[in-house]
């Protein structure tokens, strides 16, 4: 059985679901690695982002122009916006070395724009690294949603 | 409201323009469903999803749940997907391998060509009842036919053969499989389904639109310029941010270099448009130069040069079908109501190429076809404001009359656009939607 995470990283998670919900995109990408990545597979235990596509696929160069375009003014499919609500629960720990240790936790987000509502769920994995400060990096984070290969419309805002 | 005569539907479509009925009539849909998707030549589906006798894969036709499947001759079969007992879909995998299709109902059970082959309980049916019937089947599609490994379907038993039906277009569909060093290719690497609130001919009409990246795409053509090249990539981010500064090619660029074909039928294809040695072939990139030697070697200098000057960006086989040769990727439109339309999108793995070319193609995929795209999700933005707005009892007329005194026969029996900004292509579509909405 997974031990669970302690709770600095619990305030870790929580943090960063409110730097999303309040997009304080900037601050969110800071979290991240210089070559850190992010990744929402298509396929329910996909193995690679390089053989199958996947919703959302980021290194940090894309990540930093998919950030930089949610403050574009001309972002129509974010005219209006979306308003998103996250909670995370259930945080473990999968695996701890000397460098850090990857974070398993659930996650339910309510996206409301334009007069509807839509709800995702699933997993989260966090690669965390320690930052040398009592804080911590992300080096990859996988988000598997629970409905990852049905028919979507459009998704603009990061999980 | 009664429906609407020939010669009503006929007047929806005027010299450059279109009534926004078109758009917005679910009479008009429920036209299009029988009088195009139930007759036209369909897009179901690519032979490499059905490779071995029983192998089947879920399809559609307009509407309706469709099987593809490889029968025990070797021929491939698209069949209804619904038990000829009490109606229930008797295919429930997405795709898999079949001796016989079972319903999961009271076990009647059908042949991988649609026949009935057994009925438990056989006793007590009237003396009518007739399991040889070939309406008491999983009902095959009357024609089912393929060009270089793409296969189509009507639901009409006459009507031209899809060769006549594709035409030029069959140009389009070897480029694909030419640069193919093996000269074939599959369907690999997974497939995005996604969908908006609009109706199902904004989806082609959108493909061919040289004119719209600059405004529809203008909040990740400008995120892409700004960004830092020195920042760290796995090569896929790479790939993304080039393709999204494409997209922002000056005019002058789209007007001189690019150019829109169409073809009878209502098909076109529009000039490719990138300039850029990372995601083009024969130039630059070392997984590009393993490739052409590979190319090269299989199919010899003169013809690999041959191939890799056609250019061409999105291939629109009218009504359902659009395609990108030079990339490896095809998406297929699937009306689901007047105002809600569901795009599935496929990625193809050229056989003998390297490994590194496949990837390029998953991430050029994710970027250009992915539900999650910077750049795809302002097009569905795009068309769900269509939707919205064509409800509305504004103008009535739908423009599409651009270039319309200066398009040109293009000597090939199609007519092109003086320049690639022409709307030639949606004017072509609806010459091609006539034909089958107001035939006489």
């Amino acid at each position: 059985m997974s031990r669970l995470a302690p709770p600095e990283i619990e305030s870790f998670l929580i943090h960063e679901a409110r730097l999303l919900d309040e997009r304080r995109w900037e601050d969110w990408l800071a979290l991240f690695a210089d070559d850190g990545w992010y990744w929402v597979p298509l396929e329910e235990g996909q193995a690679s982002p390089r053989d199958t596509v996947s919703l959302m696929y980021d290194d940090r160069r894309l990540l930093e122009t998919r950030i930089r375009r949610l403050a574009e003014a001309a972002l129509h499919a974010q005219t209006p916006v979306s308003r998103t609500s996250r909670i995370v629960a259930n945080p473990t720990v999968e695996e701890e070395d000397g460098s850090g240790l990857t974070i398993r936790a659930k996650f339910e987000m309510v996206e409301y724009r334009r007069d509807s509502r839509r709800i995702f769920a699933g997993t989260t994995w966090h690669r965390l690294a320690r930052d040398g400060e009592g804080g911590f990096r992300i080096e990859w984070k996988r988000v598997d949603l629970v409905d990852c290969d049905a028919v979507h419309d459009g998704l603009s805002v990061p999980f | 409201m009664p429906e609407p005569t020939s010669e009503e539907i006929a007047g929806l479509i005027r010299p450059g323009r279109v009534h926004r009925r078109v758009y917005a009539d679910p009479a008009i849909f429920e036209i299009e469903m029988e009088r195009i998707f139930g007759h036209a030549w369909i897009y179901v589906g690519h032979e490499s999803q059905v490779r071995a006798p029983g192998d089947f894969v879920r399809t559609r036709i307009g509407r309706r749940p469709m099987v593809m499947v490889r029968h025990e001759d070797g021929s491939i079969r698209v069949i209804h997907n619904q038990c000829a007992h009490r109606g229930a879909m008797v295919v429930a995998k997405e795709s898999g391998n079949a001796k016989r299709f079972e319903c999961c109902y009271h076990g009647w059970t059908y042949a991988t060509d649609g026949r009935l082959v057994h009925v438990p309980l056989r006793h007590g049916y009237p003396a009518h009842f007739d399991p040889d019937d070939p309406g008491t089947a999983m009902v095959a599609a009357p024609r089912v036919d393929s060009y270089r490994g793409f296969v189509f379907a009507s639901l009409a038993a006459d009507g031209p053969p899809l060769a006549d039906f594709l035409g030029y277009m069959t140009t389009s569909f070897d480029d694909m499989v030419d640069r193919s060093p093996d000269d074939e290719i599959e369907v690999a690497g997974g497939v995005f389904r996604h969908a908006y609130d609009g109706n199902w001919k904004l989806y082609l009409e959108n493909l061919c639109d040289a004119a719209h990246p600059i405004f529809v795409h203008r909040s990740s053509i400008d995120a892409a310029r700004a960004q830092d090249d020195t920042v760290h990539t796995t090569g896929a981010g790479e790939i993304a941010v080039r393709q999204m500064r494409q997209n922002g090619a000056p005019p002058e660029f789209w007007r001189e270099r690019v150019g829109i074909w169409t073809y009878p039928g209502g098909h076109a294809f529009l000039g490719d448009y990138h300039d850029d040695e990372k995601l083009v072939a024969a130039s630059g990139d070392p997984a590009f130069a393993e490739y052409l030697a590979a190319l090269e070697a299989k199919k010899g200098t003169e013809e690999t040069r041959r191939i890799m000057e056609v250019m061409r960006w999105n291939s629109n086989v009218w009504p359902n079908l659009s395609f990108m040769s030079q990339f490896r990727q095809l998406r297929v439109v699937h009306p689901v109501a007047v105002d809600r339309t569901e795009v599935h999108t496929y990625a193809f793995r050229l056989k003998g190429a390297p490994a590194r070319m496949f990837e390029d193609t998953i991430a050029f995929a994710n970027v250009t076809n992915g539900t999650g795209s910077p750049v795809l999700t302002d097009d569905l933005e795009t068309y769900g404001r269509i939707g919205t707005g064509v409800t509305s009892q504004g103008a009535e007329w739908i423009e599409i009359g651009r270039g319309y005194e200066t398009d040109r026969p293009d000597g090939k029996g199609g007519v092109e656009g003086v320049d690639s900004t022409s709307e030639v292509y949606i004017r072509n579509m609806y010459d091609a939607w006539l034909g089958f909405m107001a035939a006489p």
